[in-house]
């Protein structure tokens, strides 16, 4: 057994999601990322002195919408709390923050585990709060640069249990809430440029103990494979410190991705104490159970509803369900092509085949795909009816589709000439032709070499334009030659 | 209650001050001062008082979610000691890392 096989891993993580409002938490200073540096402030972002906090509205209904997809509870009644600390990208010297009276407590997010179970991650809560500006150290040489536009953006604090057993789950966990965040509009989940961050608490003991080990916080991570990465690190440092008999400091970790390793920032000694206290500037909010409802029913669909609406109302496989609501526009998309046709799987296969492909092709988001959902609708349909048939619908009239996104495919397909040939006919005429034009072949077929049917079926193809209905085709042209 | 030297230590740590050894005790008094002043405060039985945390009895002060531009940038930065064009320019956080 190896020694990592001794250890499990107990794993927490903090969520810090910016809230796609127009206008920061408390003040109406515009909330946008990538700014002219010091051009979104005002003097209460600044935290000029005798200047007063509002609270935004809106962010109060995103976490309700976060809190009901989480199936949380909602506190009644909350209020703000200062978070002190001093810092040159926090004006105030405080953070307002949420310390008592969280809006949301309790609920649960479901992940994939390593072996593809679903598993419940509990939440222990999730509560409004301020960012800080931001602080540049390495432009100049002398300075830090302060820039405060990011001061007083709201952000969603999400809290999980340490239900986490190992970095593949973690990772899994945070892809699930980046997925959450962004069908419910509230967050763009954007890693790398820090509108979705995350913390981990990390800790190991030995299996089957009741007793966690020495949490260890770990940082800087701007992406989610980072956390990954920064997780697997940390278990094994930590495993093998205590094989070494060496205590496990409780502290703060950074992760210098280029190295993938975590290194000490802040020990226990010269931790922060925040000294908490209640904000008086800001008046306590009410939560109803009427304005829970209201939120409730603006409530968009959620990835796990579609995904099990996917596999148990359209028959879908799971595989495809999990691709089709992976994205929320490609989901948006796929409900769109379904109001047209009933060939989910159908319409499911060329979703996620020709469209996907030629979004990849062409680095473009489904938002960008000239071809509306209902005309990829029409053709599964016409496809199913047997008009074109699937190989010329990917190749000719798909192509085609792109370039006229106004005209419907069967249009389309009369004006190419891509109507396949499904008038036996017309079919037994080109099969005529063929079985004239390769007299050899048609000898050796007779003497049993049935494997020149492929041969025959390709020259028919070819006769017909393409346009043979190829199901057909193949049926007319064995009895043909069967009873030569 | 005596304030320790130590208890003045972590509280100029948090507040990001240094003291010498003369700075240091003048302020260890001023607090002990401060301190003792305020537990005046404790002699008073509040045992079943709720505490008072807010100066009116107002819920929900709520401002919708629309933007403004209130300051410019020139004005933002107009009261820094130290700034460029764009930035407040602050000594060095992070030092040798």
């Amino acid at each position: 057994m190896s020694v990592n096989n001794k250890y499990e891993a107990v794993i927490g993580l903090e969520v810090h999601a910016q809230m796609l409002t127009k206008t920061k938490a408390y003040s109406n200073d515009i909330n946008e990322y990538g700014a002219n540096p010091n051009t979104n402030v005002s003097v209460i972002s600044l935290g000029h002195p005798g200047t007063l906090p509002v609270m935004n509205k809106k962010t109060i209904e995103y976490a309700i919408r976060l809190g009901l997809a989480c199936e949380s509870n909602i506190a009644p009644y909350q209020y703000f709390a200062r978070k002190n600390y001093f810092y040159p990208d926090l004006p105030k010297g405080y953070q307002i923050t949420q310390d008592k009276t969280p809006i949301c407590t309790g609920g649960h997010i479901f992940i994939k585990t390593d072996d593809g179970n679903e598993k419940e991650i509990g939440i222990t809560r999730i509560h409004m709060e301020e960012d800080a500006g931001k602080s540049i150290h390495d432009v100049d040489v002398y300075d830090t640069l302060v820039d405060l536009n990011r001061a007083g953006t709201p952000l969603l604090e999400i809290v999980s249990e340490p239900d986490l057993k190992t970095s593949q789950e973690a990772y899994n966990y945070l892809t699930e809430v980046r997925k959450l965040l962004r069908y419910l509009d509230i967050c763009d989940g954007n890693m790398e440029e820090g509108s979705m961050r995350c913390d981990a608490n990390v800790s190991v003991m030995l299996k089957g103990s009741k007793v966690f080990g020495t949490k260890v916080e770990v940082k800087n991570m701007n992406s989610i494979r980072n956390v990954q990465r920064a997780i697997e690190f940390e278990i094994s440092r930590q495993i093998e410190q205590i094989e070494k008999g060496e205590a496990i400091a409780q502290e703060t970790r950074g992760f210098d991705a280029l190295k993938g390793i975590t290194i000490s920032q802040r020990t226990k000694e010269a931790a922060n104490d925040y000294r908490y206290f209640p904000e008086p500037d800001l008046q306590p909010i009410t939560v109803s159970k009427e304005q829970i409802e209201t939120v409730r029913e603006t409530m968009p669909a959620l990835p796990r509803d579609l995904f099990f609406k996917y596999i148990n109302e359209l028959g879908l496989s799971s595989y495809d369900a999990q691709v089709l609501t992976d994205t929320k526009s490609i989901a948006l998309y796929f409900e769109e092509v379904i109001q047209t046709t009933k060939n989910y799987k159908g319409a499911a296969n060329f979703v996620m085949g020709d469209v996907k492909s030629f979004l990849n092709n062409r680095s473009i988001e489904i938002e960008d795909f000239p071809i509306p959902a209902k005309h990829i609708g029409l053709l599964v349909n016409i496809i199913d009816e047997g008009k074109v048939s699937t190989s010329a619908a990917s190749q000719k009239l798909f192509p085609l589709m792109v370039e006229n996104p106004a005209v419907e495919p069967l249009t389309l397909a009369e004006q190419n000439n891509l109507i396949q040939e499904s008038d036996e006919n017309s079919l037994i005429t080109y099969i005529q032709q063929v079985i004239n034009e390769n007299p050899v072949e048609t000898e050796r077929y007779k003497n049993g070499e049935k494997q020149l049917l492929g041969l025959f079926m390709g020259k028919l193809m070819k006769v017909s334009g393409g346009k043979a209905d190829p199901k057909l085709a193949n049926q007319l042209l064995r009895t043909t030659l069967d009873n030569l | 209650m005596e304030i320790s030297d130590s208890l003045v230590d972590h509280i100029a740590n948090l507040a990001k001050l240094e003291f010498n050894d003369s700075e240091k005790e003048a302020i260890r008094q001023d607090m002990s001062k401060i301190v003792n002043f305020m537990s005046k405060l404790n002699e008073i039985d509040t045992e079943n008082v709720e505490p008072l945390m807010f100066m009116s009895h107002d819920i929900n002060v709520l401002r919708e979610d629309i933007p403004a531009v209130t300051i410019t940038k020139e004005e933002a930065l107009k009261n820094a000691p130290k700034k460029d064009s764009d930035y407040f320019r602050i000594p060095k956080v992070l030092q040798g890392k």
